[in-house]
């Protein structure tokens, strides 16, 4: 029974989002301090260091930490604002249960009943439909100790296949297409070697708004001479500034990386000792893009041909390169393939293991890299290993004390859960650090799905757009409530310091999962007295696996600002640069090329839809935006959705900038003002994704997912715009709501 | 990293390097003198045609043009050359200051009743530390540091003389140029051919060009 209680707009009066504009007491009150806390910024995959500014338990402000080596005390708005979620009106104090007669649609109910309540449910669904009926949904926010309890819960404690992470939405075309052509899913390269690249060449990832403390490692390379190459359907930020700009149609880069391979091929601008000694398979890749030529290209991309060839030569001529990806290219129906379109050029040219080369994904969310290795991925278990794998299960169950038959074998992926659950085939969910309903595709889909659910109960610190469907909510932490470790897009592992405690009723997540797993009889499998005990077990379950964090001790961690895995023996100094002497993590040591056809999105624009959609993000907002759209000063900033198209669209439907429009796809319609520039392809337009309800640009995305990652497409998808009712002024209300001063 | 008295750190703008991201407009807010306002600005050069944004801190100019017009003496210096917001008692609110300054740069703050502006955080540059804004810029288009460190590590010349109109201004903080000694520059020059001009190969180049 997980439908609203009651409507949309009543439980955003209860719950939220509202908004804090200033610490406790007001600006003046957090000047003096009690204490300061060396911790991390809880949103991206970047984990900058910070210090927070601690007050009679409660975070009041922050200060920059010029010592951790990453940022040197560097951070975007959201990590200058983070602290703002602390002390929020929003916060979950009390556990609930859903009542539509209560006043805001839930009544406070004792963590007794709460949790009485939810192990009976499970139960009752497992009894009644089997146990894999009940799944699990979790995310990468949550540390490395609560996603390894994560995995650990949901096999051994509710003895379901079926869990599975918000990372299904950001990092797994990365992930796939790494393992499969290099034998290992992290970044090969710490980002110092970003000032020694002599060609830096960003793909798909906006980075001056989702990493912007990378731009300044970009920078150090320009200072040095290097040649920055930016392929994006939009002039990002950091493109204005660019040598070559590489404006490709959504959905086709796979195309422009063949023809670049096709060019260095026919210019012979390879390292052939590199590919005959480290590689496999390089006849599948020059076979693949034998008439990928430029010309071809530039009639599926768009891009000049002129310019492909120029990216070709700067990127097959230099001693060094890095070639940074993001979003752009891996959330795709062919994800996967873009990733592995990208690693041939970096193997063609010999550009891995080696100080400045390197061709890498950039880690979404804060704990990307750490949580998926450890266990709330369908398929894995920790230390990155294989739940398919017979050995690899026999280790894991060696260190959980369990028979290897007591874990489940691999699960669904989450989209894949969301249709379940909407097909009727999981009747119930419990939820972690998770909003679908902002982040999947196709909301009004997602939103259908968790209404059939016959039992919702979701653990979080602020009633998320999903929660708002929960029969229970358990009142979780914060980030800067609980201690740990998380691992940063370099393969960094940092320490997580806790600042305050929970405030009211609200409980430490993995003490929740573990209140749960003893009155599901399950107890003996979780002993921990605290977050260290889980890490200690997490090393041995690692040890072995490609993820090895067997040498990695809380003290060693902080007391060298990180460690990088594999890190196989105890002093063992870690491993910052992956594939040093070109020897991959594949069995026998070398790197796969895969030969990459083109082919086309899985919408394609037509009459009915002649528009190009691509989403994306805004600097001052996080993900579905669950903390970010609560924080005054990051709201201001860009306060809501807007539909970002060239003049040369906007004067074909005949709107100007502030004009309203409706964008309409097969799956939904969303109305927002439009935001004319000339930065962005005349065929496509962009939105930003991290609103619900009618602002949710999710309402037009494809559930269309890729074959291996199953990452659905956020990036393509096929709409028609007409002009609405209306004009709002879109231009930089930041002036009139930032600076009206204190209150 | 904190500064000692000899290192004399300077602070630099390099504007071709901002990403608009506002990370010195958040923070500006949280500088223990003026909790909750900003006194940064971060202009938005015309976003309809380009993503350039430029953020504005006080130049902290040697011979203070506000400081000039103020008719209630209300703008002081420090011994450091740094200029500070209105003295709040004789601040009369005139605004002559907001229309003189060639940058920009002071605002007349009604809630206060008073002009405020970048005092280039006194409270942690005093300490040793860099003020807010450049300590946190991701991009480092705002920078503090010593300028043998800059001329070690970064592109660009350091600039701090300006012409308006007849009217010479040195000021304390320093902007980054391409080449000092390149002359002026010549706006009558045929633009260097650059893929900005046409980002999506609309016009300039065909696509097999």
């Amino acid at each position: 029974m997980a439908k609203l209680p009651l409507t949309e707009q009543q439980l955003i009066e209860a719950y939220g989002p509202h908004l804090n504009e200033a610490p406790p007491g007001g600006w003046d009150a957090g000047l003096e301090i009690d204490r300061v806390v060396n911790t991390h910024c809880c949103f991206c995959g970047q984990q900058c260091g910070i210090k927070l500014k601690v007050r009679d338990n409660a975070v009041v402000g922050f200060e920059p930490w010029y010592e951790f080596p990453f940022n040197e005390g560097k951070l975007c708005p959201k990590g200058v604002k983070r602290y703002l979620q602390g002390s929020h009106p929003d916060r979950l104090l009390h556990p609930m249960e859903r009542d539509p007669a209560a006043p805001g649609g839930f009544r406070q109910v004792s963590w007794d009943h709460a949790l009485d309540r939810v192990v009976g449910e499970i139960r009752r669904i497992q009894q009644t439909y089997g146990d894999d009926a009940f799944a699990m949904l979790s995310g990468v926010s949550l540390t490395n100790e609560k996603s390894y309890l994560v995995g650990k819960f949901a096999r051994l404690g509710l003895h379901t296949a079926n869990l599975d992470y918000n990372g299904r939405y950001c990092m797994v075309s990365a992930g796939a297409g790494s393992k499969k052509a290099l034998g290992v899913d992290r970044s090969p390269n710490p980002w110092s070697d970003i000032p020694l690249a002599d060609v830096v060449w960003i793909a798909g990832s906006n980075v001056a708004e989702t990493f912007p403390i990378t731009t300044s490692y970009i920078w150090r390379a320009r200072d040095r001479g290097a040649k920055l190459i930016v392929q994006d359907p939009r002039v990002v930020p950091l493109a204005r500034t660019a040598d070559l700009f590489l404006g490709v149609r959504p959905g086709t880069d796979s195309a422009l990386f063949g023809a670049v391979l096709h060019t260095l091929i026919r210019r012979d601008w390879l390292d052939h000792e590199f590919v005959d000694a480290h590689t496999l398979d390089f006849d599948d890749a020059v076979a693949a893009v034998a008439d990928m030529t430029p010309r071809w290209a530039a009639d599926i991309t768009g891009v000049p041909a002129a310019r492909i060839e120029q990216a070709a030569e700067w990127w097959g001529s230099s001693a060094t390169g890095m070639l940074l990806h993001a979003r752009g290219i891996e959330q795709h129906t062919k994800g996967v393939d873009n990733v592995l379109a990208a690693i041939n050029l970096g193997l063609a040219t010999g550009k891995f293991g080696k100080p400045g080369c390197g061709v890498s994904t950039i880690t979404g969310q804060g704990n990307g890299q750490g949580g998926r290795e450890h266990g709330h991925k369908c398929d894995q278990l920790p230390g990155n290993r294989d739940i398919s794998n017979p050995e690899h299960r026999a280790h894991v169950a060696s260190v959980w004390g369990c028979d290897e038959s007591e874990i489940p074998g691999k699960g669904i992926p989450a989209q894949e859960i969301i249709e379940a659950i909407h097909a009727g085939k999981i009747k119930g969910l419990l939820s972690i650090c998770f909003n679908p309903l902002v982040s999947s595709p196709d909301s009004n889909f997602t939103a259908a799905a968790l209404d059939r659910l016959e039992f919702y109960s979701v653990i979080e610190f602020f009633l998320s757009e999903t929660a708002q469907h929960a029969d229970v909510v358990l009142p979780g932490s914060l980030h800067e409530e609980d201690e740990g470790t998380a691992t940063s897009g370099e393969g960094r592992i940092i320490k997580i310091n806790a600042a305050v405690e929970p405030p009211g009723e609200a409980h430490l997540d993995w003490q929740i999962l573990l209140d749960i797993a003893e009155r599901l009889g399950k107890g003996k499998y979780f002993p921990y007295k605290n977050t260290q005990e889980i890490f200690e077990e997490l090393r041995l379950a690692s040890a072995g696996g490609t993820a090895d964090y067997l040498g990695a001790t809380w003290d060693r961690i902080e007391n060298e600002m990180g460690l990088f895995w594999p890190i196989p023996e105890i002093g063992h100094p870690g491993t910052p640069r992956l594939f040093e002497g070109g020897r991959f993590f594949h069995p026998d040591g070398k790197a796969r090329f895969h030969g990459v056809p083109f082919k086309e999105s899985a919408e394609v624009v037509d009459d009915e839809y002649p528009v190009w959609l691509t989403t994306g993000r805004v600097v001052s907002q996080y993900l579905s935006g669950t903390q970010t759209r609560r924080i005054a000063g990051l709201v201001a900033q860009y306060p809501e959705p807007l539909c970002e198209m060239h003049p040369q669209l906007a004067e074909r439907i005949g709107v100007t900038d502030g004009d309203i429009v409706t964008v309409t796809s097969r799956r939904g319609d969303i109305t927002l003002p439009a935001r004319v520039v000339n930065t962005i392809r005349p065929d496509t337009v962009f939105i930003p994704y991290h609103w619900p309800g009618a602002k949710a640009a999710n309402q037009l995305t494809n559930r269309a997912v890729d074959p291996i990652s199953k990452m659905p497409e956020f990036k393509v998808a096929a709409v028609r715009i007409a002009r609405s009712p209306g004009h709002v002024e879109t231009t930089d209300r930041r002036d009139l709501e930032l600076h009206e001063g204190p209150s | 990293m904190r500064y000692g008295i000899d290192d004399s750190p300077v602070f630099v703008i390099d504007q071709s390097r901002c990403i608009g991201c506002e990370a010195c407009v958040q923070a500006c807010m949280e500088c223990g003198t003026h909790r909750g306002q900003s006194l940064i600005h971060l202009e938005r050069i015309d976003q309809a045609t380009t993503t350039q944004t430029a953020p504005m801190v006080c130049m902290h100019c040697e011979d203070p043009t506000c400081a000039q017009v103020c008719p209630a003496d209300a703008i002081k210096q420090t011994e450091d050359g740094i200029v500070q917001s209105a003295l709040k008692p004789r601040c009369i609110g005139c605004s002559n200051c907001v229309l003189a300054c060639p940058f920009g740069v002071p605002k007349y703050i009604a809630d206060f009743d008073q002009m405020m502006k970048c005092d280039m955080c006194t409270d942690r540059t005093s300490e040793g530390y860099a003020p807010m804004c450049a300590s946190v810029c991701p991009s480092e288009a705002l920078w503090y540091g010593t300028i043998e460190k800059f001329n070690e590590t970064r592109s660009g010349s350091l600039l701090r003389d300006f012409m308006f109109g007849r009217q010479e201004v040195r000021t304390k903080v320093y902007t980054v140029v391409d080449e000092l000694g390149a002359g002026a520059l010549d706006v009558f020059a045929p633009t260097r051919s650059h893929w900005l001009d046409d980002p999506f190969g609309l016009e300039q180049e065909a696509l097999d060009g």
